[in-house]
């Protein structure tokens, strides 16, 4: 068999879906995500400097529909993100490394980026009702 | 200084050690804090009108603390995106073009937004 036809492991059709792998899996995704959110952040602070009426045009992007999901994902990913790269900082320390601190670690991971996102958002929608 | 040993020991096949492993944490070190404090200026700026923002960004502190942000989030972010793209694409133009290409949107993307800052900072805006 050419070494091209060989089957690829792991075998992601019939690999059964676990907490570590769609973990990791998501952390690579919220960087990505967040590499793209940074052209918003970029976006905001270049138009801040442009003046008033560059301002306005990202304001008003980031207070529609779109960029109100987007700020969403966005948080969501940044939260993630934090939270599961401490996880791997924990690791790369050597500790937390045996199979049920891993899955603990996963599962504080994502009741973490739950809560902050909450929080955050429930924040932010006090301030600008309030 | 160092002996050719000691210049070749531990470097490995890629021929630059450890030195992309670590420099990703001591960044992800640095976007910990960055990170929170910028979330937490960010809810503090709902509803915030161009005066309110451009006067924010203009402090010293708000400042000196995105410049680092944007510092530690591009090169985060640079070194994290050539991490995929090398796991990814198999072609080998095609990936040391995208690692290129990434590299440099994430340099462009930190000027522009330091001199963004400066601008503000240094009352310079229009």
């Amino acid at each position: 068999m050419r070494s091209a036809d060989r089957p690829l492991s792991p075998h992601l059709q019939i690999y059964r879906w676990q907490l570590t792998s769609v973990l990791s899996i998501l952390h690579r995704a919220t960087g990505v995500a967040l590499g793209l959110g940074g052209i918003l952040f970029v976006w905001w602070l270049v138009a801040a400097a442009c003046g008033p009426d560059a301002y306005r045009t990202v304001d008003d992007f980031l207070g529609s529909w779109l960029g109100i999901v987007l700020l969403l994902g966005w948080s969501a990913a940044l939260f993630y993100h934090l939270c599961n790269g401490i996880r791997h900082l924990v690791w790369d320390t050597g500790h937390a490394l045996d199979l049920k601190s891993v899955y603990v670690g996963g599962w504080l991971v994502i009741a973490a980026t739950t809560a902050l996102t909450l929080i955050a958002w429930v924040a932010g929608i006090a301030r600008w009702v309030g | 200084m160092r002996s050719p040993l000691g210049r070749a020991i531990g470097l490995g096949s890629a021929k630059e050690g450890v030195e992309h492993w670590l420099v990703q944490r001591i960044s992800a070190l640095a976007l910990v804090p960055l990170a929170l404090w910028f979330v937490i200026a960010v809810i503090g700026l709902v509803g915030a009108d161009y005066d309110t923002v451009q006067a924010w960004v203009g402090q010293p502190l708000p400042a000196i603390l995105l410049v680092l942000l944007l510092i530690a989030t591009f090169y985060h972010a640079a070194l994290g995106l050539q991490v995929v793209i090398e796991d990814y694409i198999h072609g080998e133009l095609a990936r040391f073009g995208l690692v290129i290409v990434a590299r440099l949107a994430c340099i462009a993307l930190a000027v522009a937004g330091i001199v963004a800052v400066l601008t503000l900072a240094l009352g310079t805006a229009v």
